[in-house]
């Protein structure tokens, strides 16, 4: 009882704060790529609201709930998390800061780092002051990750790194990035990588962006030329990176699946979507939109149940594999339903409908980034089911 | 704040109830019953009730064990993994689940005799093909103090061998729920020859004598006694198909390991792992949905109905999977007599249907989802 109490009080405390704090302006959800902050040294506030909004929150350590105070964060408790995630969704707030170094490089860091780099770059992320990237596939590295040819010489004090990386999110956008750099060529594939922080204003770091099929570029190509990068500047152990990207890659499969259900991150219900178009549905449309609803609404509790299997120390295994696949898959489905309501004004860019047909096209990449379905569905049949490889 | 996680009691059910099953009623047990044209081990049944399952939903004034919604579901999840056959759905956990919304005397003496295993109950509701309780014709006639039941019942599942049945009719302002003995005079019941093995009849009621203390709850407002009964009933139902699913897969991937073909283990070819890999993922969500389930009938029982229906469809959709996967990754010999997979298809296919189709289901998700 008494726990639960102390949660109704953590409920009505920042109901209050909420209240007080949040602009009115921040109060749409705001999931479209404008309503977006991403933060970084070069970041452009799109309004004084969504300034606001971010600095409160990170004063409170709400960019970073979970995280420890000492890092940023709120330092909440898995039940105070899912307070804060439902009186958010009460009031449609948007997110306040939304980053790699949150979902990617923190989560890493957290396990990985030492204290004294946790210290130097988890504060900056959680007040959006830094903004990171991804630096991890490479032409020759796609599937087959652990491949990454990019090459860092031990000068003594620091690696000279050379080589080239693609499909970096944003990489023209970001402040730092956190790369798979090769140090030792003679080790066997995974074991002579290393997990380094490289600042994108070095000398010799070029980013090319990539125009997708959505129309936008979202994505780059990363260039390395002798760059000097400090050997303090290494998460993890030298040549022990995998291990640091594997950790990494469940955080960010679980990211990129939270998209697919449709909850996390103030999604909404397809039938809340569909609703205006619902009366010229066919039933068969309809039907299909039913059976999407019931498998999101299913694998959102799946994540649910997952965070709450680790709180209680029960291992999930290879969860992030498995919600990876299921997310990413149901969310093509969704989008593909989504078109298919908004008929000819869906296939205009930027028509009635927005920018739909850019959202539908961008989930394409969603069960390829961060391990196609195919590998996931490998992982699960070797780890999970133990099949033989 | 409830979780979605297994507590340490649940666990133990379960471990419990595995150990038990595997003993007292593998599918070896099913297979023996089948072959004699069994459909209920009374033996069994005491030995459940002598461990409280019979009493899971029954309050411990009245002899129960009443340990709650997610429990009966692990009980539940547990039966589907071997195909137990048993009166634990229609007795324990829907008739159960009824007779708690009424509070009189009654009630309670019949409640403590389904915890003790000295009753069982059917749920005779459907008249047509498919499950629709609002539909219902059947007709209860006024007559004096009491009613005239007349009309036919079909897919009364344990509907042959039940002591009592929970009977849906019409009366003047609505619908009436009766709890009456199977064998009164003027009710014929016809076992049907169902695909799972297991009981279901057809019942016809002719000019059958109720009296006001037949009625379960108030004349007319059935719904307020049959609705939690079919959530629980239909959450369980989903629980043990949960199960059936789990046995299912279970069984294939063994076989992808063991059988040899090419001059390797066929658990070897990536066109076969990726399938029962993506199975094996399906089995993951099913489990949320069911959990969520339990969890939602046992702390928030109004509001479950969205929980009951996501978790049937799921499971639905799931065991029907894993019964096609594992007859066709079984190639041929999983279509044999002398092999177990069939039993799941065939059961899969009966509790895809009972209490509502996946259809039916999603129907009751959308229009709580704003479709």
């Amino acid at each position: 009882m008494a726990e639960a109490s102390s949660a109704e009080g953590f409920r009505t405390e920042l109901r209050n704060w909420l209240e007080a704090n949040c602009p009115a302006e921040m109060r749409d959800g705001g999931m479209t790529e404008d309503g977006i902050c991403w933060g970084g040294k070069d970041w452009v506030f799109t309004s004084d609201a969504q300034k606001d909004w971010l600095e409160r929150c990170a004063a409170k350590g709400y960019t970073v709930p979970t995280w420890p105070v000492d890092y940023g964060g709120a330092g909440l408790t898995r039940d105070q998390e899912k307070i804060f995630h439902e009186e958010m969704g009460r009031i449609n707030a948007r997110s306040p800061l939304q980053s790699f170094g949150i979902w990617m490089l923190g989560p890493a860091l957290l396990h990985f780092g030492s204290h004294d780099q946790k210290l130097e770059y988890l504060p900056p992320i959680a007040r959006g002051e830094v903004r990171w990237c991804q630096g991890y596939s490479e032409p020759g590295a796609g599937s087959d990750l652990a491949n990454v040819q990019t090459y860092g010489e031990d000068k003594g004090d620091h690696w000279l790194v050379n080589g080239q990386k693609i499909w970096t999110s944003y990489a023209d956008k970001a402040d730092q990035i956190f790369a798979l750099v090769r140090t030792d060529r003679e080790a066997s594939k995974h074991l002579g990588i290393s997990f380094l922080l490289i600042d994108m204003e070095d000398a010799g770091v070029e980013t090319r962006p990539i125009k997708m099929i959505s129309g936008i570029s979202p994505f780059c190509e990363t260039f390395f030329t002798d760059v000097k990068v400090p050997k303090l500047r290494i998460v993890g152990t030298e040549n022990r990176g995998w291990d640091v990207a594997k950790y990494l890659l469940t955080h960010e499969r679980e990211m990129i699946s939270g998209g697919g259900a449709g909850l996390s991150g103030g999604g909404r219900a397809l039938g809340a979507v569909l609703a205006d178009t619902m009366e010229t549905l066919d039933a068969t449309l309809r039907a299909d939109a039913m059976r999407c609803e019931i498998d999101a609404l299913a694998i959102g509790l799946t994540l649910e149940r997952y965070k709450d299997q680790a709180e209680a120390g029960q291992g999930a295994g290879d969860a992030s594999a498995m919600l990876k696949y299921m997310g990413t898959e149901l969310n093509k489905q969704r989008h593909e339903l989504m078109m298919t309501a908004g008929g000819s004004a869906a296939l205009e860019w930027d028509g009635d409908v927005g920018n739909r047909a850019g959202d539908w096209l961008r989930t394409k990449a969603n069960s390829i980034e961060g391990g196609t379905s195919e590998v996931m569905l490998s992982i699960v049949s070797r780890r999970v089911l133990g099949l033989p490889a | 704040m409830s979780k979605l996680v297994l507590t340490e009691e649940e666990t133990m059910l379960a471990d419990m109830a595995r150990g038990f099953l595997d003993g007292a009623a593998p599918v070896s047990a099913f297979r023996k019953m089948r072959d004699a044209g069994e459909t209920h081990d009374a033996k069994l049944w005491k030995e459940m009730a002598d461990m409280g399952w019979a009493g899971v939903l029954v309050p411990e004034e009245a002899g129960g064990s009443d340990m709650g919604f997610a429990a009966a579901n692990v009980i539940a999840q547990e039966m589907g993994k071997t195909l137990v056959m048993s009166p634990f759905l229609s007795t324990a956990v829907i008739a159960a689940t009824a007779l708690r919304q009424v509070s009189d005397a009654r009630a309670q003496e019949a409640l403590a005799r389904i915890a003790s295993g000295d009753v069982t109950y059917a749920l005779a509701v459907d008249e047509g093909i498919k499950h629709n309780p609002d539909a219902v014709a059947m007709e209860a006639r006024a007559d004096g103090n009491g009613f005239r039941l007349t009309g036919n019942k079909t897919f009364v599942v344990d509907g042959a061998m039940a002591d009592r049945l929970l009977l849906l009719a019409r009366t003047a302002e609505g619908l009436t729920l009766f709890d009456i003995p199977a064998d009164r005079a003027g009710i014929t019941r016809t076992k049907s020859n169902m695909i799972d093995a297991r009981d279901a009849a057809k019942i016809d009621f002719a000019d059958v004598e109720a009296t006001g203390e037949d009625v379960l709850g108030q004349v007319d407002s059935a719904m307020a006694i049959l609705k939690p009964a079919l959530n629980a009933g239909q959450a369980a139902l989903a629980a043990e198909m949960a199960g059936l699913a789990a046995g299912a897969f279970g069984m294939t991937v063994g076989y992808l390991k063991e059988r040899k073909q090419f001059g390797t283990e066929i658990g070897r070819f990536q066109a076969l792992q990726h399938r029962a890999a993506h199975l094996w993922c399906e089995t993951e969500v099913t489990a949320s949905a069911i959990l969520n389930a339990g969890r939602m009938l046992d702390s928030d029982p109004e509001n479950a109905e969205l929980a009951v229906s996501l978790a049937k469809a799921k499971a639905t959709a799931t065991a029907t999977l894993a019964v096609q996967e594992g007859v066709q990754m079984h190639g041929g010999i999983g279509m044999t007599d002398a092999y177990d997979m069939g039993f799941y298809m065939k059961r899969a296919r009966v509790g895809a249907e009972w209490l509502g189709d996946y259809s039916y289901h999603a129907e009751r998700v959308a229009a709580l989802r704003g479709f």
